[in-house]
């Protein structure tokens, strides 16, 4: 029997031990009634081989992005992934291991999280980090219910330059805790400042911004901070990509006090969206509010340095209905391959990166303006995402160049009804300049 | 940094050093002022470690070996159903055409995907009696959340207005964190003398306010509720939905499903029944599944069959909304499905016996030297104590816990469920052999023998492993969360 390692004669001896004749015996407790009295009707089972050639032909029917040069983003991003990254984190001893609850045999996972927690902080110019959360966008719900909980107001003023299913998901989380979002429209894909300001008072609190926001534009935080806090009101910030912190302003410098972002980029693979790594930081004085595990630095019986889970009076286990959240599974593994590939890039990677990525998607940008029938959409400077205004519905488009081998972007018409001939499209430093040529001359062809 | 301390990946760093092969821009240098304000620009750069790659892959390397895993030995954590991971899942979850899938390819260039989530939830719902599947929430505590809130859904779409959520007392803590979260006030009813929910407590506890009874089955005792429809009987004749907490589904597959024990709403969590690795923590990955009146209310898209393919439907007017971006964590629905398609019906019935053996094996092996509070069949699990001991040495639990890593042992969860005292609560799983759960009963046995003749070596345990017992009211009472780079000291 596959994976199980019981013989016959194994299983006798150990139904003799238990004083049963049968396994049969071992569901006695287990009412007739709700008894299965048929066989399971599933599909029958694979050998190894047949099953890596079903599985394979399943994974072909997929346009991945190794098949389609992929142009695509709108907070799932095509970024180099140094093989290091995933031949360590896919070693036995990190990818089989529990939740390091018995830290003196777990010091590999938990060291891991602290560098975590402290790589997070770096990039991000924050206090605490924890040890992760689902995704960019679950972990911005949680942030706006620590904002809830911190502020006692509950009022949350979100800009629509927040990525849609970011925005649906805070939706969700709130809708059940009584909680009111005020979404702000954008203005030619930023946040203006001044509709943000009227639409804050005394009951909110927090405003809630993305960086670079979900149109690929750089918003001005610092002022739209200054707005929050004058009125009492946390500043939370979200991010699709932190790596677009290796060049702007981090969060901490321009007054965010809860950071929210997606952990994705930071060498996680697409896998068509899930895992990813959800990430969450804010000020020291907020951490008992924050929801989910921490590592912390501690000594053992002999002074030698070691690392626990910690604050857990926090948490679900403990507090059981009272806690800050009910996360108990997070994004471990997906937290150790960010830590693998923030090392590999250090301070001097995650500045090239980003510079690649702005610079390239610039020179396509300047490209796709001068094509006779498309234009940018929005001034303003971007990082690695722009709107495309297109002559034909964005959707045809796509369909279009994914017959000449390219994944074109995102058509924005489903998120946003009156974008319906826009398109958002990503260039990382994974693009090369003559994939873009190539993709400008698609483009042309299908105007 | 102490001498005998392992370092961090920071205290490796080197000014200067680096591990990464980045090419320069392709494209003509524009000076960056243009592209991106100054003012918005960052300052100093992160203080990032500065190491070469075969330093990274030596720390880490390292690291590893510093770490426990089902790969190493036995992980007998209870209610976590720690078994192999099969190497398979890995091998086909690393295929370009699922790792390197845009989650926003248009539906017919993704449909090998969608095909994949569509006939997993279609063998799951066959083998857990229901009628429908969103695979959206990110690990089982987050399926609660999103099962809860579509409760709440659809007594609103009838006009009901109910407030509470029934757990018992061995619950998880996610189930009241859950309902919690979900806006609902938790009532707790506890257990009866053979380790069930006591009905008549429950009884007392319905009304037409309650929302929901959240149950664990079998429960976290490891005992099957031997009263399971007559609970969802009561439930359901005060209105209320019955919710099953799935993270103990390893013991049932193919002997009883979940739909037919009169279960409206439940979670399966695929990281531990469906053998996908718990990564240290996660990621996990959930399906929950529904009877059919709950299925309006089913998260944002529901993947669905359209004749031979497969689609993403979008138009569902009474949906909850999103828990998540995108469509769940894919890559573990991968591994997830190798594993129904290696095994098939007969495979996994196989896999509730012999988790169910395996566990009522060591339950006896035990008996003997440890207390067994509710001692009947158990399921895949079972709850010892560490009374006797406590009592005769004032060795606890924990301490017992320490000395099994001396013997090469993950622990049993400990303190859980928190109404046995002293609580080991241990999971062997199908997968460990004969031979293995001897030697953990064998040094279970010594260990018993110990904490008689010698109880400090269980009360100052670990003494082998890489670090002794760490102090945890420190970590907690002094709270250090990152690492700080030390002020430069002069050279020379």
């Amino acid at each position: 029997m596959r994976y199980i390692p019981t013989t016959p004669e194994e299983r006798a001896h150990m139904l003799r031990t238990i004083g049963v004749r049968s396994l049969e015996d071992l569901f006695a407790d287990i009412p007739e009634r709700v008894r299965l009295q048929r066989p399971l009707r599933l599909r029958p089972p694979l050998s190894d081989p047949d099953l890596l050639r079903s599985f394979r032909a399943l994974a072909d029917e997929n346009a991945h992005a190794g098949r389609l040069v992929c142009f695509a983003g709108a907070g799932a991003y095509d970024h180099f992934i140094p093989p290091a990254v995933w031949q360590l984190a896919s070693r036995g001893e990190f990818l089989t291991a529990y939740t390091p609850y018995q830290p003196e045999v777990s010091q590999g996972a938990l060291q891991a999280g602290y560098e975590y927690q402290t790589m997070v902080c770096e990039l991000l110019s924050m206090e605490v980090a924890n040890a992760s959360l689902y995704d960019g966008a679950s972990a911005l719900a949680e942030a706006v219910g620590m904002a809830r909980d911190l502020t006692q107001r509950n009022r949350v003023v979100v800009s629509t330059a927040v990525h849609p299913e970011y925005r649906q998901v805070v939706r969700t989380y709130t809708a059940s805790l009584g909680v009111e979002v005020v979404e702000v429209p954008h203005r030619e894909g930023r946040t203006p400042v001044e509709t943000v300001a009227r639409a804050v008072d005394e009951r909110t609190a927090a405003v809630v911004v993305q960086q670079p926001n979900f149109f690929g534009g750089i918003e001005d935080p610092q002022t739209l901070g200054e707005v929050a806090h004058r009125a009492g009101a946390l500043f939370v910030l979200a991010s699709a990509d932190p790596l677009a912190f290796g060049l702007l302003a981090p969060p901490g410098e321009v007054g965010a006090d809860v950071v929210a972002a997606e952990g994705q980029p930071l060498g996680n693979p697409l896998n068509f969206g899930g895992p990813s790594l959800g990430i969450l930081a804010t000020r020291m004085s907020f951490v008992r509010r924050m929801p989910g595990r921490l590592v912390g630095a501690t000594v053992d019986a002999e002074g030698r340095r070691g690392f626990v889970l910690t604050l857990q009076t926090r948490e679900q286990h403990i507090r059981r209905e009272k806690a800050t959240s009910n996360i108990c599974t997070n994004e471990f593994l997906n937290a150790l391959a960010a830590t693998l590939y923030l090392s590999l890039l250090g301070p001097d990677g995650v500045r090239r990166v980003a510079e690649l990525c702005v610079r390239k998607a610039h020179y396509l940008k300047e490209r796709v303006a001068s094509l006779p029938g498309y234009a940018i959409a929005f001034p303003g400077p971007t990082f690695h995402e722009f709107v495309v205004r297109t002559p034909r519905p964005a959707e045809e488009i796509v369909r279009a160049l994914a017959e000449e081998g390219f994944l074109a972007g995102v058509p924005l018409g489903r998120f946003h009804p009156e974008l319906g001939d826009d398109l958002l499209v990503c260039v990382t430093e994974s693009r090369t300049r003559e994939e873009m040529d190539r993709f400008v001359e698609a483009l042309r062809q299908v105007a | 940094m102490k001498e005998r301390d392992f370092p961090l990946i920071f205290e490796r760093s080197t000014p200067g050093r680096r591990a990464h092969g980045l090419p320069e821009a392709d494209v003509p240098e524009v000076p960056l002022g243009s592209l991106v304000p100054t003012e918005v620009q960052r300052k100093a750069p992160p203080a990032l470690p500065e190491v070469s790659e075969l330093e990274v892959v030596r720390h880490f390397t390292l690291l590893s070996h510093r770490n426990f895993s089902v790969d190493q030995g036995f992980v007998p954590l209870g209610s976590c159903t720690m078994k192999y991971n099969p190497k398979v899942h890995e091998e086909v979850a690393r295929y370009e055409g699922f790792s390197r899938l845009h989650p926003y390819t248009p539906e017919e260039l993704v449909q090998g995907a969608l095909r994949l989530m569509g006939e997993l939830g279609e063998e799951l719902q066959e083998l857990t009696g229901m009628d429908a599947v969103t695979f959206q929430p990110a690990a089982g505590a987050q399926g609660e959340f999103v099962g809860l809130l579509m409760i709440r859904a659809y007594f609103a779409r009838r006009g009901e207005e109910r407030t509470k959520v029934i757990v018992p007392d061995s619950a998880h803590g996610t189930n009241p964190a859950s309902a919690r979260m979900a806006g609902y006030q938790v009532v707790t009813v506890p257990s009866d003398g053979r380790g069930n929910m006591d009905l008549r407590r429950l009884e007392a506890a319905l009304g037409p306010e309650v929302a929901a009874v959240m149950l664990t089955n079998p429960n976290t005792l490891g005992l099957f509720e031997e009263h399971v429809d007559r609970i969802a009987e009561l439930a359901h004749a005060h209105g209320a939905q019955m919710y099953l907490d799935g993270a103990n589904l390893n013991a049932m597959l193919g002997i009883t499903r979940p739909g037919d024990q009169g279960f409206d709403v439940m979670h399966a969590n695929l990281h531990k029944t469906f053998s996908t690795p718990h990564g240290g923590g996660g990621p996990g990955a959930c399906a929950l599944l529904v009877k059919r009146h709950l299925e309006p209310f089913l998260p944002l898209p529901v993947v669905r069959r359209v004749g031979d393919r497969y689609a993403l439907d979008w138009d569902r007017p009474h949906s909850i909304g999103r828990v998540r971006a995108f469509y769940g964590n894919f890559g573990n629905l991968v591994r997830a499905y190798a594993y129904l398609r290696a095994l098939g019906a007969e495979g996994l019935r196989a896999v509730a016996e012999h988790a169910v053996l395996h566990a009522n094996y060591l339950r006896v092996r035990l008996a003997p030297c440890y207390e067994i509070p509710y001692s009947r069949v158990c399921k895949h699990e079972f709850v010892a104590s560490g009374i006797r001991q406590k009592r005769r040495s004032g060795v606890t639990a924990k301490d017992i816990a320490k000395r099994l890593l001396d013997y090469g042992f993950h622990a049993p969860t400990v303190y859980f469920p928190l109404i046995v005292e002293e609580a080991l609560m241990i999971e062997p799983t199908e997968t460990e052999s004969l031979q293995v759960l001897d030697a953990f009963a064998e040094a279970m046995i010594a260990i018993d023998r110990e904490s008689q003749e010698n109880p400090e070596v269980l009360k100052t345990a670990p003494h082998t492993t890489p670090v002794r017992r760490l102090d945890e009211v420190r970590a907690a009472r002094y709270p250090n969360l990152r690492w700080e780079p030390e002020p430069r000291r002069c050279m020379g």
